[in-house]
């Protein structure tokens, strides 16, 4: 019995290393235009993470059901689960890569740096909407990386702007509970900088992954009592933070989160109780009725073709974003096209187009995102396009809009980027482009 | 019948004591190396050197770390991934504060910096034994973890606390590419291997294996346990530095505090058990399980074209990992290695049955 059960286990072992042969590069498709989604449906990071992924895949699969493709040239896409861990990040950029993707997207701060390093050899776009490397803005060095709609420090700089509108700062304090983790500490520059500028103290409070341990934080926010706290979390992180902070009775009009931060998954567990939280908006909250949001029920969910499980996610705030994010991709594909002809793009030639990005008001209009999206352009030297944001507030049932636009400080910001953008060229032996020249 | 060794003849005590003393077994590895060296360069696809040959290999000198403290010494450790944390961050700063160091002599002095912390953190061990040894490393993998995230020294002041290595600079060549990235690695894992084999068939590993079985007999005849149990460490820290050092340099190129945390320890610990304790083709054997295995069930169903969502993929995936695991412990709690040792005598008798 044990001889037959060991030549058993000899035999799996076997099958196992043979079913690594199956691991092979499936050829790529030559008539389509391929977009890999990097995406996290398991793990910590899940709740946050699946709307996002919802709504990215759901505007693919609008552009080719919809319009026939971008200019007759259809999308294929293949999700690839990463668990918000860098190391299957970079797995599945490799698995992937041989499909010839023109952009990749990894929601995720940590595995945009591991990638930063990679796509410059391999020439693929990597389009960061709404986070990865603030110092990314600079295109001169990074060719490769487009963190369009906003970075960290615009939504720190804007967060800190706003909180100024209700006071003046100095004395004050303000606590910031971030994720240990690079998506975490990027704001951290730029507010220690407006700290020594307006005159606030920055109290630094990180919290370890996955973030579900946080009384001690909440505790000593409790003693030192900020005037504010802004949050910077992900995941179930975000969650925990608002009903910790309501278990130490910190009135939750005091809290502020980046966009991140500030979505349904992360304030409908605490419902009413959650009301008064105030988050970023970046370029939208949780509009669901816009033009493009019937488009997806018409073509998509109505006929059962829709990703999400749930049609009432179509429009919720991560939702938009994901979606949001497919459409700049795709936008970047259409502005190469206009360029290139209308036929398969390569990467490079997509990384031109989301260089040269000009969506003007008639174009968000058609695009039917009126209202969601700034009018953006991008080129060589700022990579990010427009850098606005609002507040929207949760009144326990839905968030709305609680303040005006605000443009980042760019006067600020850029010294900062560029400063930051020449240390990674010098680290890494770049030659940062002469933007002069390419225009 | 064809493992037999008869025919061969020992006439000297150096063929005896040789590393591979069957004639087909020395066949079977040149064959394997040269096909190594010389056939796969040439024949595997980018996606496999980048992500199963070269975290296969990285983690399996890891793994013989962590086998000689283990398996061979019997000091229950984990800790790996803060070591593995000491050589990376060691490497980083070595090679962008002295960038004019060849990279060779970098990756060993990172190794040397892991030793030392690494007996530092082993002298515990001469006083705990056991699961309290193994609470002991536990508290140095959290605090390494926390050493790095806080003390901005090591990130050379790195706002968002995620490093990335400087260009490959070995001998005027800049190492970039998959395929030099596995011929680099793979000579290293090649050497150290070596090294590691040779340490424990010599007298340190005699000493260790003795620490391992029965400690107060050892020390009754005269093995010290203090140098026992520290060069067990010592070396372990050695290669289990070297590892962290390539698997940041060359696999993950930036990496932040995350990448070396205790689910790492726990993953070279598993490697190391299911491998085979006390075995150097074991800790091979254990790294290819666990490296190989979970990429492998990720990509089966989209291979055969089956439409799963990618969520159920990774759900299934982890049960079937983890169903493979329990079957191969009740199989052979000794171990993958003890598997090839037994087709090996099977394949002495074979095709006759006695």
């Amino acid at each position: 019995m044990n001889g037959k059960l060991r030549i058993k286990a000899a035999a799996v072992a076997l099958a196992a290393a043979g079913g690594l042969a199956w691991a092979a590069d499936a050829a790529a498709q030559a008539k389509e235009i391929f977009v890999p989604v990097l995406v996290y449906r398991t793990g910590p990071y899940a709740p946050n993470g699946v709307p996002w992924a919802d709504g990215f895949v759901d505007y693919l699969k609008l552009v080719n059901a919809r319009d026939g493709g971008v200019n007759g040239v259809k999308l294929s896409y293949e999700e690839c689960e990463t668990g918000y861990a860098t190391d299957r990040g970079v797995e599945c950029y490799e698995r992937l890569k041989s499909k010839h993707p023109v952009a990749f997207s990894p929601l995720s701060t940590g595995i945009t740096y591991a990638l930063t390093d990679k796509v410059d050899n391999d020439h693929i776009v990597l389009i960061t909407a709404g986070y990865g490397r603030a110092d990314s803005v600079d295109g001169a060095v990074f060719k490769w990386n487009f963190p369009l709609m906003g970075t960290y420090w615009d939504g720190a700089d804007i967060l800190v702007q706003h909180v100024k509108k209700k006071g003046s700062l100095k004395g004050k304090k303000i606590a910031l509970v971030y994720h240990d983790s690079p998506y975490g500490k990027e704001p951290i520059p730029v507010l220690e900088e407006l700290a020594k500028k307006e005159g606030f103290t920055l109290l630094k409070l990180p919290v370890t992954h996955p973030g579900v341990e946080q009384k001690a934080t909440w505790l000593q926010i409790r003693q030192q009592r900020p005037d504010y706290v802004f949050l910077w979390g992900w995941g179930v992180m975000n969650s925990t933070a608002i009903k910790e902070a309501i278990a130490v009775g910190y009135p939750r009009l005091q809290m502020y989160g980046v966009w991140w931060a500030a979505a349904e998954p992360d304030v409908l567990p605490a419902e009413q109780a959650a009301k008064g939280y105030n988050g970023l908006a970046l370029e939208h909250s949780a509009e669901n009725n816009l033009p493009i949001h019937k488009d997806m029920i018409k073509y998509l969910y109505d006929k059962g073709k829709g990703t999400a499980a749930d049609k009432k996610e179509v429009g919720q705030v991560l939702y938009n974003r994901g979606m949001l994010s497919a459409m700049l991709t795709v936008e970047s594909i259409r502005t190469a096209q206009a360029k290139y002809g209308k036929g398969v793009m390569t990467a490079d030639q997509v990384r031109w187009g989301a260089e040269h990005l000009n969506i003007d008001k008639a174009r968000i209009k058609a695009l039917g995102v009126e209202g969601i999206l700034q009018p953006m352009h991008t080129s060589c030297e700022d990579h990010e396009g427009v850098r606005m944001a609002r507040i929207h507030t949760w009144d326990g049932s839905e968030w709305s809009y609680t303040s005006d636009w605000y443009t980042a400080d760019y006067k600020l910001l850029r010294p900062m980027i560029e400063q930051s953008a020449m240390k990674y060229a010098a680290e890494k032996g770049i030659k940062p482009r002469d933007c002069k020249k390419e225009m | 019948m064809i493992y037999r060794e008869t025919g061969q003849f020992k006439t000297t005590y150096a063929s005896d004591q040789q590393l591979f003393p069957i004639l087909q077994d020395r066949i079977f590895v040149v064959a394997f190396l040269a096909f190594a060296f010389g056939a796969v360069p040439f024949i595997a696809t980018d996606y496999l050197f980048r992500a199963i040959l070269t975290p296969f290999l990285i983690l399996s000198l890891a793994a013989i770390g962590l086998n000689i403290l283990v398996g061979y010494c019997g000091q229950l450790s984990l800790g790996t991934g803060g070591f593995m944390a000491v050589g990376a961050y060691a490497a980083y700063n070595l090679a962008i504060r002295l960038p004019s160091l060849n990279l060779l002599v970098v990756f060993v002095l990172a190794g040397l910096c892991s030793t030392a912390v690494g007996a530092l953190f082993g002298i515990p061990s001469l006083r705990i034994k056991g699961f309290y040894l193994a609470v002991t490393t536990l508290a140095a993998q959290f605090f390494l973890d926390w050493a790095f995230a806080r003390v901005g020294w090591f990130t050379n002041y790195s706002s968002s606390g995620s490093v990335s290595a400087p260009p490959l600079l070995f001998f005027g060549h800049v190492i970039e590419g998959p395929v030099e990235k596995y011929l680099f690695v793979l000579s290293i894992v090649c050497v150290l291997a070596l090294a590691a084999k040779n340490l424990t068939r010599g007298a340190i590993g005699r000493s260790w294996m003795a620490m391992r079985d029965m400690d107060v007999a050892a020390e009754v005849i005269g093995i010290r346990p203090l140098y026992a149990k520290l060069t067990a460490f010592a070396v372990s820290s050695f290669f289990v530095g070297i590892a962290g050092a390539l698997w940041a340099f060359i696999y993950l190129g930036a990496w932040e505090p995350l990448a070396f945390d205790v689910n790492r320890s726990f993953e070279l610990l598993f490697m190391v058990i299911i491998g085979g304790l006390g075995s150097i083709v074991g800790s091979f054997l254990g790294a290819a399980f666990i490296v190989i295995l979970p990429l492998a069930l990720n990509q089966f169903p989209t291979a055969l074209g089956i439409p799963i969502s990618t969520a159920t993929i990774s759900e299934i995936e982890l049960m079937v990992f983890g169903a493979l695991i329990v079957f191969f412990l009740i199989a052979e709690p000794r171990g993958l290695a003890r598997l090839c040792a037994i087709g090996k005598e099977k394949l002495r008798l074979w095709p006759f049955p006695h």
